[in-house]
């Protein structure tokens, strides 16, 4: 593993309120890698928002230590917590961007805030937002813009101070699919041009599957899993991961008697027929209750949840073969999915 | 009624007067209430500075001036003028009880203003780094220019209708007129005039405010 830019350690997060504490997060433990895209997945309430507000100090975590580059951010003096935030960029879901101030002017805003000279800030802000491709929209103001637009200069403007990390929450939340492909697409750009950092905050797996290297998966406050996307998504471990990775569509899956089994395929099987290799080399039936294949990261991945045959000798046999070819299964109950 | 000379520059001297008296009163009101209304909001709960019990010892002071009757504050506040500018007639010793008339109330306005603003755009600015002085000049009083100048054609418009009550501690202006005329001559002509002189008055703030404001917003496409 690369360095670590951020180490998250026992960090939790209580929030007062009027009926009482509210525990939104508990005993997160993250490193997140220096150029890599790191992705942050759950279900809504799960606490991801707060995650990442705790990661620049938006919120104070009430537990735990943040370390950027090895420093703690509890421990910094309100200045050095303000320079320390000028490394890391923010992109939100609403955009927030400047209403009153023009597309060049936003993009200028974190200049400012550090005083650089007016016309080297306006000729930083030019060239981001030809990165973004905006150029011509310069002089427009926020409202003139739609919501992929808005979201590029919120872009622009996050790379102004060139941060070392950029936190998006939600960021394409708001925006249409094939606007989500091309802000996810300029994402993974500036990763790789400019090997800034990325951590993405996100209820959609789709999202995670485009641009992300390795993902946690969040429940209910805690981390439920961390790992490479490719594995995760071929295997997850956590019931949480295995429902926004299956989806809704395993909870429908009628389950009879007999016995199930999960298949995993890890790239290399999922080039060759299994299923009717397996058939035909048994010389028996299976009923494919659920499948789902994907293409992550340039490696077909997926799983199939099949039926064996009533008959326990015939099973065995089938069972036997995925041994035998090296294929990975387990057996399900109804309760796993 | 007759519209003679001496008339004529009596109702030129009271507009002057009303125009100097509000135009000081208004400035100074916001020197006070300006700040007293960007604190109200810092210093709330929810705000980027919250202390709350300063914003609660401020909101009570604030409310419990707002809450005395103009006409009872000028005579409560007169015998400061007369200590701070020799006299206690007349339209300058009017511009102090309406300065703290007024100043509560812009303190008010100013708040409602400033908290119209979203919440996001501050959160984006703390995540750049800004300050809490940087949030202040660069974006909670820019973001919410459009709504401060309508709260400043309304507050200029309500010194003046206070400033019209001062006719009857002896200041000066329109509503000086309005009454030492109308009420205690039962000359209504000249009462009427006056009158319709005010009411041309606010309009005037008024539509200056709401189009300063329009032209200024740049969220209007
Ligand atoms: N300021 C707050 N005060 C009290 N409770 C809060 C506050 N902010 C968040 N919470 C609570 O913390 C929990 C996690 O909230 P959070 O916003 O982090 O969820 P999320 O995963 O981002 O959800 P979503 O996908 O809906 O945005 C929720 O139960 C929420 O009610
Ligand atoms: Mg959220």
């Amino acid at each position: 593993m690369e360095q670590p830019i951020i180490q998250i350690s026992h960090l939790g997060k209580e929030f007062q309120t009027t009926e009482g504490k509210v525990r939104a997060l508990g005993d997160i433990n993250l490193e997140i890698c220096q150029g890599e895209i790191f992705g942050i997945i759950g279900l809504s309430g799960a606490g991801k928002s707060t995650l990442v507000r705790c990661i620049n100090f938006l919120e104070v975590p009430t537990e735990g230590e943040v370390l950027f580059e090895g420093r703690s951010l509890g421990k910094m003096s309100p200045q050095e917590l303000r320079s320390t935030r000028q490394s890391m960029g923010m992109i939100f879901q609403q955009f927030n961007l400047l209403a009153q101030r023009s597309v060049l002017r936003n993009v200028c805003f974190p200049l400012e805030l550090v005083k650089t000279p007016k016309a080297e800030s306006r000729a930083r802000a030019m060239e981001l937002l030809k990165t973004v491709g905006l150029e011509d929209k310069a002089a427009a103001y926020p409202a003139q813009l739609s919501g992929g637009q808005k979201q590029r200069v919120a872009i622009a403007r996050a790379l102004a101070t060139n941060p070392k990390v950029i936190l998006c929450d939600e960021a394409t939340s708001a925006l249409d699919p094939n606007t989500t492909k091309s802000i996810l697409g300029l994402l993974k750009e500036i990763n790789r041009n400019l090997g800034v950092t990325v951590i993405v905050i996100t209820h959609e797996m789709a999202v995670i599957e485009a641009i992300c290297d390795r993902v946690a998966i969040i429940d209910q406050s805690h981390i439920a899993e961390v790992g490479k996307v490719s594995e995760i998504f071929s295997e997850p471990k956590s019931k949480i991961g295995r429902q926004l990775i299956l989806g809704d569509a395993a909870r429908q899956v009628k389950f009879g008697n007999s016995r199930q089994i999960r298949i995993i395929f890890d790239g290399r099987e999922s080039t060759e027929p299994v299923i009717s290799n397996m058939v035909l080399a048994c010389k028996t039936a299976v009923n494919i209750m659920y499948a789902q294949t994907r293409d992550v990261g340039g490696i077909a991945m997926g799983q199939m949840i099949v039926q064996l045959p009533d008959d326990e000798a015939e099973a065995n046999r089938a069972l036997h073969y995925l041994e035998t070819v090296k294929i990975p299964y387990e057996e399900v109950s109804e309760h796993d999915i | 009624m007759t519209f003679d000379a001496a008339t004529i520059q009596m109702l030129k001297t009271g507009i002057w007067e009303t125009f100097y008296m509000v135009f000081l009163s208004s400035l100074f009101a916001y020197v006070i209430g300006l700040p007293l209304g960007i604190v109200l909001v810092t210093t709330d709960n929810d705000g980027i500075h919250p202390m709350p019990v300063l914003q609660k010892v401020l909101g009570t002071v604030i409310n419990l001036l707002r809450s005395v009757p103009f006409l009872i504050l000028l005579f409560i506040v007169l015998p400061l003028s007369k200590m701070v500018i020799g006299t206690r007639i007349g339209s300058p010793a009017m511009v102090i009880p309406l300065t703290i008339a007024a100043g509560p109330y812009v303190a008010r306005v100013v708040e409602s203003s400033l908290r119209e603003i979203d919440g996001g755009v501050i959160e984006a600015a703390k995540s750049m780094g800004a300050s809490d002085w940087q949030i202040i000049w660069k974006v909670l009083l820019p973001e919410c220019r459009p709504s401060l100048l309508v709260g400043g054609a309304l507050a200029v418009t309500t010194i003046l209708s206070y400033s019209a009550m001062a006719g009857f501690v002896g200041g000066g202006g329109v509503g000086a007129i309005a009454i030492n005329y109308g009420y205690y001559r039962y000359e209504a002509g000249l009462m009427w005039v006056s009158v319709v002189l005010l009411v041309v008055m606010v309009q005037i703030i008024q539509e200056a405010g709401m189009r300063m404001s329009r032209k200024g917003d740049k969220r209007i496409r």
